[in-house]
């Protein structure tokens, strides 16, 4: 096991995804030695799948339009726990990072003058709140993500990044200090498993809604980065909060973009009622999702949901007519044909709440460093371990995240995080070798799986815990009904830990890296589960029946996992932006 | 760009274009001469000399040949490519139909002018 | 009972000496699946089963496969659509080497994308907010950007069933005259210098195998005439 053969960069990056590619992107053109490692083609990574844009005050729909209105929105929108020094960097750089994708080719679409189409999304408003809702969310209709993940690897192309694809990451490498210098790495077409050492190793591996047995993620998206880091020992930020998209396709739970509410559409329950119109009274179907969330659940649980069970809402988007249906939302029509045999030109979609983004992750600061903290709770770097993306916290989230914001999230940190690597390696970077034993370790899940010789399969252990978080951690959440989870996610981990692998094959073996994967998928379950039961309150995206209320005096925090003791410790809330003042905590009303 | 030697233009435009012109000259030729024979039911050595006698029609003629000779290179060139992939016998064949087509083309001349 | 009778390309090279069909008898349930959700049926029988996928909604293209004897994405292409006689036969795209089951080496796919520098380029300096575009100008990109790259189309084009290594094939080309046709790419002659050759275009037959499998219902085959109508009006 010890004569792994080894690749070294400068820098490696985990996850083909938006974050990762940009990041590479910075690092490809600084001529660093790096590599994207991802288990997928690049453009086959989730980002693919975000459809309807990318929020930022680029001032096209509105020449007055100000990145500190959409910073205050972003704030508000994630219950004032997002730390407003990140949410201030991203707001303001946004700008740049999105005329940096139209400049790289990206198509947009635009309005008559020429200028990039944005459209209204939810939580958007004008003049901190004061002046309406506002339209900021960049589009290439309703294939946003699918034009971006492209047009930046069409741009890793131009500037030859050096791309390992269908390579899987197994495990961080730490050396004797704790420092991260590289990870374990399988090919995955050939099962050859390497040693890949880096001076930087960037955690961009993105979300991990598979948790969830329902959920807009893709098939791939099993929290491996924030799985490899919790093994590692680093703690993980705020991992309770998990938004719930308003408008899954009910049974499939497929997105329907908040695009289609931002172009005119609305939910309607079975009396044909807008609803939302009693529970945001300004905002109505654009208020916080969230918000829209759990007013969609509140009718269904009071009698009024449609369809013969009574357990889903509808979209209405008839109205909009046909034109705008094909110009500004081609892909939903075809979405909900295919996967709910629905014509939204005639009728309703119907739809569900639907797990789609996780909001926590590895804690980093705005250049995409991680962060754990020491014995006395501060800060503290960890060397050579980044991240950025989904899998990153940094941040500028809060509690519940504004649509369109994750894309501006993947681009402005992936793009810091590319920048501060670049100058760190020029400012040179040692740290001691991962030593025999060090490499050891990190195999050691690989190995179990491979020498595994009887026990459960995972195929069902996978629903097994997609059933649990499904049902103790959704959209309400209360302290019995969690306890029971947590117990239940115990005992699976000790299912896990003695299933079974039965193709150990070396050639494509998919059984292999869905092993792998269920790990993963553990760990960021249990992270979820302790967090959601520790934080007694409701805040954003975590709502409790036996906690109905924000609780600032306790909880105007991060909650922090550290997994060798499962402990939910917590972490200030940044509230020292460096060129505006602060937004204080005001009651959130859409 | 594909680099490739053994086709004359060395362009996939100017092969397409003189298929495309080579296949209406054909195309031309082709209803020109049924046209004639279904003009001419009874037709004699003496009426099929005289047509050829014409300079008009030796040269529309030899057009005719020319288009066919090239009109045949660019296809079998583009058929041997396709489906002759062990280079020894791709350029053996492509030689034999370049020669053939040469020896046609030079006899077809010689039909015309000749004796 | 709703039985539906599967067979599926099998090929390991550790143990397979050559590929082999191999059926399955898969419980539907009387539902009209998705052919991605049936293989998730036949993986959990057999755990060895080799597929790509990801998105299972159609826009990521790893699970292009043959299915009845014609290309799709597995995720979006409903039993309904595909299934005749009460069977399912699925094998890995055509013409590519097969790396297991139904996973494809798709290197030579990618290598023909790259070789048309699928990305934008223009020399001149960038304003400081982005270039415009007019409505009109970004409308020539329509049925053009959105190709997924799933092989589909390229893998049911006999033209590059011969010439993998020469034409560029459908999805290539399709992206191709993407850029060709973006008001903001300024390379337009050095592409078309690229592509003139007899078999990076000109290859195509127009047999449209490519428009009738597209997934996205795209049309490379018009994109390559108006590549043609480019050449030709580019040409002295």
């Amino acid at each position: 096991m010890s004569n792994l053969r080894s690749l070294t960069f400068d820098a490696i990056i985990i996850g083909g995804g938006g974050a990762g590619l940009r990041a590479a992107l910075e690092l490809a053109k600084s001529g660093k030695k790096t590599a994207v490692l991802s288990k997928v083609f690049p453009t086959r990574s989730h980002t693919v799948s975000a459809q309807g844009g990318i929020t930022c005050a680029i001032a096209s729909a509105d020449p007055n339009d100000d990145w500190r209105w959409h910073m205050y929105d972003t704030v508000k929108g994630g219950d004032y726990i997002a730390d407003q020094d990140a949410a201030e960097y991203m707001c303001s750089e946004g700008p740049k990072a999105v005329f940096e994708l139209e400049h790289m080719g990206l198509p947009f679409s635009r309005f008559d003058n020429g200028r990039i189409y944005q459209r209204p999304f939810g939580g958007q408003s004008k003049n901190f709140g004061e002046g309406g809702q506002a339209a900021r969310t960049c589009a290439a209709a309703d294939r946003t993500g699918h034009a971006l993940l492209h047009t930046l690897y069409q741009n890793n192309l131009k500037n030859n990044t050096t791309f390992l694809n269908e390579w899987y990451a197994v495990d961080l490498v730490k050396n004797a200090n704790g420092d991260v210098v590289g990870c374990i790495a399988m090919d995955i077409e050939t099962g050859d498993v390497v040693h890949v050492k880096s001076k930087a190793t960037v955690l961009a591996t993105g979300g991990s809604g598979r948790i969830y047995a329902s959920t807009t993620n893709a098939l791939i998206n099993t929290g491996d980065g924030i799985g490899m880091a919790l093994r590692a020992g680093f703690p993980m930020q705020d991992m309770e909060m998990w938004q719930f998209h308003p408008t899954g396709i009910y049974g499939a739970g497929t997105l329907v973009t908040e695009g289609c509410r931002g172009e005119g559409g609305y939910l309607i329950n079975k009396d044909g009622e807008r609803f939302m119109e009693r529970y945001a009274p300004n905002a109505k179907d654009l208020a916080g999702r969230d918000v829209v969330a759990r007013s969609m659940v509140m009718e269904i649980l009071e009698g009024r949901g449609c369809g013969e069970k009574g357990d889903h809402v509808y979209l209405k988007l008839d109205h909009l007519g046909e034109e705008v249906l094909g110009k500004r939302l081609p892909g939903i029509v075809e979405l909900s044909k295919t996967f709910a045999h629905v014509d939204p030109a005639k009728e309703p979609i119907p739809v569900v709440p639907t797990c789609h983004y996780m909001m926590g992750g590895v804690p980093t600061n705005v250049h995409g460093q991680a962060i754990m903290q020491d014995a006395e709770g501060n800060d503290k770097i960890i060397n050579g371990l980044f991240a950025c993306g989904e899998a990153a916290c940094v941040s500028v989230h809060g509690a519940n995240r504004l649509g369109g914001n994750s894309l501006l999230d993947l681009v402005v940190f992936g793009r810091a995080a590319g920048m501060f690597i670049e100058s760190a390696l020029n400012e040179g970077i040692e740290y001691l070798e991962a030593s025999e034993s060090d490499v050891e370790s990190a195999m050691k899940r690989m190995n179990r799986w491979n020498e595994s010789e009887s026990g459960e399969t995972v195929p069902e252990l996978k629903r097994d815990l997609q059933d649990i978080m499904q049902n103790a951690f959704g959209v309400f959440r209360q302290e019995d009904n969690m306890q029971k989870g947590v117990k239940q996610l115990a005992e699976l981990r000790e299912r896990i830990n003695n299933a079974y692998l039965p193709d150990k094959s070396n050639t494509f073996n998919t059984a292999r890296v869905e092993a792998l994967e269920l790990d993963n998928l553990m760990e960021v379950a249990e992270a979820t589960a302790v967090a959601a039961l520790e934080r007694k309150e409701s805040r954003g995206a975590h709502s409790r029946y036996d906690y109905p209320d924000r609780d600032d005096v306790n909880w105007l925090k991060h909650s922090m996992y550290f997994p060798a003791e499962k402990r939910l410790g917590q972490r200030e809330v940044n509230f020292a932006p460096k060129t505006v003042d602060m937004f204080e905590p005001k009651v959130r009303t859409y | 760009m594909v680099t490739n030697v053994t086709n004359f233009g060395r362009s996939g435009l100017s092969d397409w274009l003189v298929q495309r012109v080579s296949a209406i000259i054909l195309a031309l030729y082709s209803l020109f001469i049924v046209g004639y024979l279904l003009l001419h039911p009874g037709l004699d050595y003496m009426t099929w000399n005289g047509l050829f006698a014409q300079t008009w029609m030796r040269i529309f003629s030899l057009l005719a040949f020319v288009s066919l000779a090239a009109h045949a290179w660019v296809g079998l060139w583009t058929v041997t490519t396709d489906y002759l992939k062990p280079t020894g016998i791709r350029i053996a064949t492509q030689t034999v139909i370049i020669l053939a087509i040469f020896v046609f083309l030079v006899w077809g001349i010689q039909v015309l002018w000749g004796a | 009972m709703s039985k539906l009778q599967v067979s599926l390309y099998r090929y390991n090279p550790e143990t397979d000496s050559a590929p082999y069909m191999e059926e399955f008898q898969v419980d539907t349930q009387g539902r009209d699946l998705m052919v991605l959700d049936v293989l998730h049926l036949v993986k959990e029988q057999d755990n060895g089963l080799a597929y790509r996928r990801s998105c299972r909604e159609g826009v990521c293209g790893s699970d292009g496969m043959n299915m009845n004897g014609k290309n799709g994405l597995a995720c979006i292409t409903p039993l309904s659509e595909v299934v005749k006689k009460g069977k399912l036969t699925l094998r890995p795209l055509p013409g590519l080497p097969v790396i297991r089951d139904l996973v494809v080496d798709m290197g030579l796919f990618y290598k023909q994308y790259e070789r048309i520098q699928p990305y934008l380029q223009n020399d001149q300096p960038a304003p400081a907010i982005e270039r415009l575009q007019s409505p009109e100008e970004r409308d020539k990109l329509d049925g053009l950007y959105e190709c997924i790259l799933c092989a589909c189309c390229s893998t049911a084009c006999p033209s590059f069933w011969w010439n993998p290594d020469k034409f560029v094939g459908p999805a290539g080309l399709l992206q191709a005259y993407r850029f060709l046709a973006d008001s903001r790419d300024e390379a337009t002659r050095e592409r078309l210098a690229e592509l003139e050759d007899p078999f990076s275009v000109f290859r195509c037959r127009g047999i449209m195998n490519c428009v009738a499998v597209c997934p996205k219902g795209l049309n490379p085959t018009r994109a390559i005439g108006k590549i043609r109508e480019m050449l030709l009006a580019n040409a002295t």
